[in-house]
């Protein structure tokens, strides 16, 4: 008997490992897809920003952000210890009983970790091309330990909005709309790119540089995710998780393809030409949109709810042209606008949800994060500045802050 | 003697060198460029944003060549540059006043 409990921890754990193995190779996914969405004097400062964010979240999400997460105890204001505690004995394994521990401690926060750092990356593409890269880290530094953390113990860390029924199990609103919230602030803060919108509400395109790298990023993501959604049913090594695992990962994938089509219909529609980066941003929002929920939803419910979140994103990358919020990444449009849909999309297929603790959630989660990035980057511009200076964002970041080029032998800079 | 210069589709190159070696002009220097005519481009949308594509990729070769070859080398490279729609280009042709051949300082049509 005893050997059997060993036997599915060590089975819980290992796939609680290998699922955020692959929440880990995301990073690398944002980083391909934001490097190929903007140019080639932008693509260095991209890269460093996109892996340094990972390592920021890793270390800072250890020190503090963990432990704020987790270890609240249920109240708003979370309580700032330090590290992340011990690892579970055999002893405490066997116990047996509704609280003995079914996989590895520091699987957990070795999960929770790479889930801190895909919010972090969320705020990269939004900002691209005009931001002070030291700026940017000094933001990951709070976010990742502070702004992310308490935020994520109202819901996940069994705060007062799991408390009000907030359902959202891998995160669209804790993770992806939180990204986006934080991004927002910042791109308000820093204006768009020079050149981007001109006199008479005229938006002008800057194309990015390396679409092979966007759809590689692209293709990377909708892999990780299926350990984000898949690795959130927290088990396997029963029958009735393994089951959910699976449905998981069907719905995951089909909503990426929801989004995916949609998108890539809607953009046909709209311009008469399929433009690759509006397919690649709607598979994104399909998995943003199913990430709420991927377990309730039938495999046809979630191609819908994929689809929604599909056409959701090429509106919103339009609309925020128009109120001339600069998104060169489509982040917020992806993560925000399909998160807040993904949330709000719960209560259809999962009878446990309600509409209106659903809304509190997105409201509160929004609220929070954005105001308190807003105060965070208002700092951040006040000691250092935000936004490098015209004659360096003409030269390019990468040659002023990283003081290399991304594609030194076949650049025609313009 | 003459320098002829092309700017033509980059597709073409691979005929307009064909056509050239066939007549027997034996040297040619090719350069990567961007440029329009008349026709100065088109637009295209990204995300929902026009921009427009005035500078399009073309082609520019040199050759250098005696008077006597001059008509059939435009006549060569008129022909296998030739699609019948805008943006194929234009010959240019000046007067080459001297060449020189660096590794055995042969000059004139000697070195070319």
């Amino acid at each position: 008997m005893e050997d059997i409990v060993q036997i599915k921890y060590a089975l819980d754990t290992f796939y609680f490992l290998v699922c955020a193995v692959l929440v880990m190779w995301m990073a690398c996914g944002f980083a391909m897809l934001e490097a190929g969405l903007v140019r080639t004097k932008s693509t260095t400062e991209i890269l460093a920003k996109n892996i340094s964010l990972f390592a920021i979240a890793s270390v800072m999400y250890l020190l503090v952000g963990y432990y704020i997460m987790y270890s609240s105890d249920g109240a708003i204001f979370p309580s700032l210890g330090m590290l992340i505690g011990s690892e579970n004995t055999l002893a405490d394994v066997t116990a047996g009983g509704d609280d003995a521990p079914y996989y590895s401690a520091r699987a957990d926060f070795f999960f929770q970790i790479v889930f801190a750092g895909a919010c972090m990356s969320i705020v990269s593409g939004a900002v691209a091309e005009r931001m002070k890269l030291w700026a940017f880290l000094g933001f990951a530094v709070i976010m990742t330990g502070f702004i992310y953390p308490i935020q994520g113990a109202w819901s996940w860390g069994g705060g007062w909005l799991s408390e009000l029924g907030y359902s959202d199990y891998a995160g669209s609103g804790i993770v992806h709309m939180a990204g986006a919230a934080a991004a927002l602030a910042g791109v308000l803060l820093l204006g768009p790119r020079q050149g981007k919108y001109g006199a008479n509400g005229q938006i002008n395109a800057i194309p990015g540089s390396n679409l092979p790298l966007s759809t590689l990023g692209i293709f990377i993501l909708w892999m990780g995710w299926f350990g984000f959604n898949g690795g959130s049913e927290l088990k396997i090594s029963d029958v009735a998780s393994a089951n959910n695992v699976a449905q998981v990962m069907v719905n995951t994938n089909l909503a990426a393809a929801g989004g995916l089509l949609a998108a890539m219909a809607t953009a046909r529609v709209l311009f008469g030409k399929t433009d690759l980066t509006m397919v690649l941003n709607g598979a994104l929002a399909g998995l943003v949109s199913i990430t709420a929920d991927p377990l309730s939803p039938s495999a046809l419910s979630a191609v819908l709810i994929g689809g929604v979140g599909g056409i959701i994103v090429v509106l919103s990358v339009l609309g925020l042209d128009r109120l001339k919020i600069d998104d060169p990444a489509g982040a917020i449009s992806a993560h925000g606008s399909a998160g807040i849909w993904g949330v709000l999309a719960v209560p259809l297929t999962n009878a446990e949800a309600a509409f209106s603790s659903q809304l509190i959630g997105v409201l509160a989660i929004f609220a929070w994060v954005f105001i308190a990035s807003l105060v965070v980057w208002g700092i951040i511009k006040l000691i250092i500045g935000i936004r490098v200076s015209p004659e360096e964002e003409y030269l390019g970041v990468d040659s002023v802050e990283c003081g290399l080029e991304a594609y030194p032998e076949f650049t025609l800079k313009k | 003697m003459k320098l002829v210069t092309a700017v033509i589709k980059p597709f073409k190159l691979d005929d307009v060198r064909e056509a050239l070696s066939e007549i027997g002009v034996q040297g040619i220097t090719v350069t990567e460029v961007k440029g329009f005519g008349r026709q100065k481009g088109h637009t295209e949308l990204y995300r929902g944003a026009e921009y427009v594509v005035d500078f399009l990729p073309k082609v520019k070769l040199e050759v250098a060549i005696g008077d006597d070859m001059l008509d059939r080398v435009i006549e060569a490279i008129s022909k296998a540059a030739n699609t019948g729609k805008i943006g194929d280009g234009k010959i240019f042709v000046v007067s080459l006043e001297q060449a020189i051949r660096i590794r055995t300082g042969e000059t004139g049509t000697d070195a070319i």
